[in-house]
């Protein structure tokens, strides 16, 4: 891991410059939606942060995979750097979903099927870093978070997803589609995607300084308890 | 400065929300790398005098 540490305050100066100019473009230089008015600004928050909610939880799973697999340690401390993350991201897509619901919805929450999933998956992060913190052996707890997130993906999925396949509920359609049709309109998305890849790097520095963090603390319990047998 | 209209208490309450948690969430992460660091040299400082 030692290699990328070069790489973090790159990362961090990016995603630093990518949301500073995504959100001063899109608050300050970008006109307001004809139906949703200036609520159309939380857009530059909210759907990078609830994308990353997601995306995070989907690294963990390829990285409690890789450690369910080949018992690669350094995935398993992986998943559990991004945790943290993931629920800061979570949290502020609940949060700007919110915010934003009250004017346009009438209301601050709908048990809609995405809202409701996506509420899921927040608690699905919650007893994921709890279960780490109340496994003493780090092996075991790598199994059974491995387990959780494996179960949790299935609500990652439908937050991802329930709005193309469960017509119902109050929450609009993607904002970003391969088919340019489908789109928000290029006013509006290309500030939006900037602050996008800025919270998709933003999340890659966090998770690289978190891992390290890890691995140290990895390392001085080995230590820790090597001089307890040599004692 | 934007004219927000009626919502001005919205945007604004929605970038200072995300603001407060993404500075939590920076400042929790390098505690934690610093207080990692720290616990590691001297550990290590440990080992070597053991």
């Amino acid at each position: 891991m030692a290699w990328t540490a070069p790489l973090v305050p790159v990362f961090a100066a990016l995603s630093a410059l990518m949301i500073g100019v995504g959100l001063v473009w899109g608050y300050f230089f970008t006109p307001d939606d004809f139906r949703m008015g200036a609520t159309v600004k939380i857009i530059y928050i909210h759907v990078p942060s609830a994308m990353m909610a997601i995306n995070a939880w989907a690294m963990m799973l390829v990285a409690s995979l890789i450690w369910l697999v080949r018992r690669h340690h350094v995935s398993a401390l992986a998943a559990k750097a991004a945790a943290p993350v993931g629920i800061a991201m979570t949290i502020i897509g609940l949060v700007t979903g919110a915010i934003w619901g009250q004017p346009m919805w009438g209301t601050w929450w709908a048990w809609d099927p995405r809202l409701t999933s996506f509420l899921i998956l927040f608690l699905f992060y919650l007893g994921y870093v709890a279960l780490w913190a109340a496994i003493e052996d780090p092996d075991t707890a790598a199994d059974l978070t491995s387990v959780l997130c494996i179960v949790g993906s299935v609500f990652a999925l439908l937050s991802r997803y329930a709005v193309n396949f469960w017509n119902q509920g109050l929450h609009q359609g993607a904002s970003l589609s391969l088919d340019k049709e489908e789109n928000v309109s290029d006013v509006f998305w290309q500030p939006l995607v900037l602050t996008m890849v800025g919270f998709g790097i933003l999340f890659l520095a966090l998770v690289l300084i978190r891992t390290r963090t890890e691995i140290r603390l990895r390392r001085v319990a080995a230590l820790q308890a090597r001089q307890r047998m040599e004692a | 400065m934007p004219d927000l209209g009626k919502y001005g208490a919205e945007v604004l309450s929605a970038y200072i929300a995300t603001g407060l948690i993404v500075f939590g969430l920076l400042w929790l992460t390098w505690v934690q790398a610093r207080r990692s660091r720290k616990a590691l040299e001297e550990a290590e400082k440990r080992a070597g005098n053991g």
